[in-house]
């Protein structure tokens, strides 16, 4: 994480594993999956992202299912996200109808409550949406499941220069995006993008070739340095 | 028989809230991506729920294709077995397709078209929704795919040929435990791909809001049924409603109806496995806590994380970490009462029914009739139980050939 600081990027998300990720395409549930075979826990998560707090200064993002927040007490798993030092928080499964009181748990420990919208989303949802979401909007690309995908929807720019007309608040673009050509075309109209499945991919790649921390880190910022040529 | 609307003279079933709320259990906790299917959804079926033609069309269905209304049966052998009250069992093993899911399928499957939708996918566990969802599309002429976790695809290779007879496209799911609540999230993951043309059809009363209220009505079919009979019958309402909990269906089916006749006590049967240790069960109300799953806060069996715990029950449609959200309401009100019977319990109850009424029950339903083994000589001889005896146990045979020790096929 501190080399892709070095880079330059605008922060990083830090997926916590659950077993039943509904969102996740085969990448991320990959991840997953073997990070709960090796046991890892929540606490352990929060223990790590602490101690890269001291040396990290871009803004870090828990990606989290609701499903663990709620087991763990959503006032609870907050006070301790932030207390780790994070900024901001990412669940996909926390809807619009059910996120309203959690946008006020989340305010009253700092921390930023990003709100997912998608193209099935109707103008009034991208708008209420809009208005609870702080830090940013989440544009998924694409409906369906985190994945690298080789082309974006047609659609695309014109949702984005709508959204960001409706919302008055950054829009950043995930879902798919795997390629600088991707980072180029969405950033001519996105605040962002947010990349997953292809960073992931190439860790995996990486530790089932045998290859150690050092080499996974390699490989992320080979492929951070690659996507940021895109950017204009 | 009628049953051409929800009511019954002890009014219609009550509930959700406008929130999708079971009391404090329920809602919404899917993807955006979904939303606007679901809310597609709740329109449709509103404008659905009032309009008598709609539920013309489904009873036509019931009646001429299923085979409704099902007996209530008296148990005599069974009754005097048990030397107590007296049993009657609602027949759900007599319908097309052997269990309680078509009502709820055909229901669906009705409510596809309306939307102008002309695929369904469906998530299937023993293999039971997944036939019933294949039928109800062959019959109404929709494309069909159905997730199945690739243990059980091995375990249940009749009801795949069986589904692939009724043109339906059987996928083997590999993550996870491979089993039914993977079979769940990889049926969302297609929706979230495929909402525009598809409609899921859930098999039971759980996931997002409206998914717990529609399976409920469309099941409640079951319970309207067994009230208008046993008052036939009895000349007054039942003691005890007794039925398997697995995601609920079958209960609610039975219950709701009986939810305003505070004096018939509800009784829901979870799957207690080998023993309550985790892992060895899947009795969620019984061992579990509050939690959110597949789009509900509901019971669940999760571990101190949040990550679902393994399950594990004789019958492979008990098998779910989850539970309908309306049970954890009915169970917190103390409107019902669950309890769990193990494995061996279930086992006895089945080879039970067999010998005593020649009925060979599923290994589900079984475990509705194993409780009332125990409850029935507890209670006098002018009381009554209705079991609902959701599903016929032809399907089982192997497996209960192989736990008796014997080889078969």
């Amino acid at each position: 994480m501190r080399r892709v600081d070095a880079l330059g990027v605008a922060g990083v998300e830090v997926g916590f594993p659950y077993s039943d990720s509904i969102a996740d395409g085969p990448v991320i549930q990959t991840s997953f999956t073997r990070a709960l075979e090796r046991n890892l826990k929540v606490d352990e998560v929060f223990r790590t992202i602490a101690e890269v707090r001291r040396t990290v200064t871009m803004p870090l993002v828990a990606m989290v299912s609701f499903s663990i927040v709620t087991r763990i007490g959503v006032d609870r798993f907050f006070e301790r996200a932030s207390a780790a030092g994070f900024d901001g928080l990412i669940m996909a499964d926390l809807s619009l109808e059910e996120a309203p009181r959690v946008a006020e748990q989340a305010a009253a420990r700092h921390l930023r409550l990003i709100m997912l919208t998608a193209p099935t989303s109707s103008a009034e949802r991208r708008e209420r949406i809009a208005r609870i979401a702080t830090g940013f909007i989440y544009y998924m690309s694409v409906a369906g499941t985190t994945g690298e995908r080789d082309r974006l929807p047609d659609d695309l720019i014109d949702n984005v220069r709508q959204l960001r007309e409706i919302g008055r608040k950054p829009v950043v673009v995930g879902f798919g995006i795997s390629r600088p050509e991707h980072v180029r075309s969405v950033c001519s109209v996105a605040d962002g993008v947010i990349v997953g499945s292809a960073i992931v991919r190439r860790m995996l790649d990486v530790v089932d070739a045998g290859g150690d921390e050092c080499a996974v880190a390699d490989a992320v910022e080979a492929c951070v340095r690659d996507l940021l040529t895109g950017l204009p | 028989m009628s049953s051409t609307s929800l009511d019954t003279d002890a009014g219609t079933p009550a509930g959700p809230d406008s929130h999708g709320r079971f009391g404090a259990f329920g809602g919404q906790y899917v993807p955006e991506t979904l939303m606007g299917a679901i809310h597609q959804l709740e329109d449709e079926y509103a404008k659905a729920r009032n309009d008598p033609a709609f539920w013309t069309e489904l009873d036509g269905y019931l009646k001429d294709y299923a085979g409704r209304p099902s007996p209530l049966y008296l148990a005599r052998r069974l009754t005097e077995r048990l030397g107590g009250a007296k049993v009657y069992l609602k027949r759900e093993d007599l319908n097309h397709t052997g269990a309680h899911k078509i009502n709820n399928t055909l229901g669906q499957a009705l409510l596809t078209r309306r939307m102008g939708k002309r695929r369904v996918i469906a998530e299937t566990g023993a293999g039971q929704h997944g036939v019933a969802t294949a039928t109800a599309a062959a019959v109404l002429g929709l494309e069909c795919l159905v997730y199945m976790g690739a243990e059980d695809v091995r375990r249940q290779k009749l009801n795949v040929f069986r589904m692939e007879l009724l043109g339906t496209h059987v996928v083997p799911v590999e993550s996870g435990q491979k089993t039914l609540k993977d079979a769940i999230n990889e049926a969302m993951r297609d929706w979230l791909g495929s909402v525009e043309h598809t409609h899921y059809i859930i098999g039971s009363v759980m996931g997002p809001h409206p998914f717990p209220m529609i399976v409920r009505d469309f099941q409640t079919v079951i319970g309207r049924e067994a009230r208008q009979q046993i008052l036939e019958r009895e000349g007054r309402l039942p003691d005890y409603c007794v039925a398997c909990v697995g995601g609920g269906s079958n209960a609610a089916g039975l219950f709701a109806p009986f939810i305003a006749d505070t004096d018939v006590k509800l009784i829901g049967v979870e799957a207690g496995g080998e023993d309550m240790k985790p892992g060895r069960h899947a009795a969620t109300l019984a061992y579990g806590e509050p939690g959110v799953l597949h789009g509900m806060y509901t019971y669940v069996l999760q571990d101190a994380d949040g990550q679902t715990m393994p399950v594990h029950s004789v019958s492979a449609g008990l098998d779910y970490p989850g539970v309908g959200p309306e049970h954890s309401s009915w169970k917190e009100q103390h409107r019902a009462e669950y309890v769990a019977c193990t494995d061996q319990e279930t086992l006895d109850a089945f080879q039970l029914l067999c010998e005593t009424e020649g009925i060979i029950p599923a290994l589900e339903s079984a475990h509705a009739v194993a409780h009332v083994v125990k409850l029935a000589p507890t209670l006098p001889k002018d009381q009554t139980i209705v079991i609902n005896l959701s599903g016929r146990g032809d399907k089982d045979c192997v497996e209960v050939a192989r736990l008796l020790g014997r080889q078969i096929g």
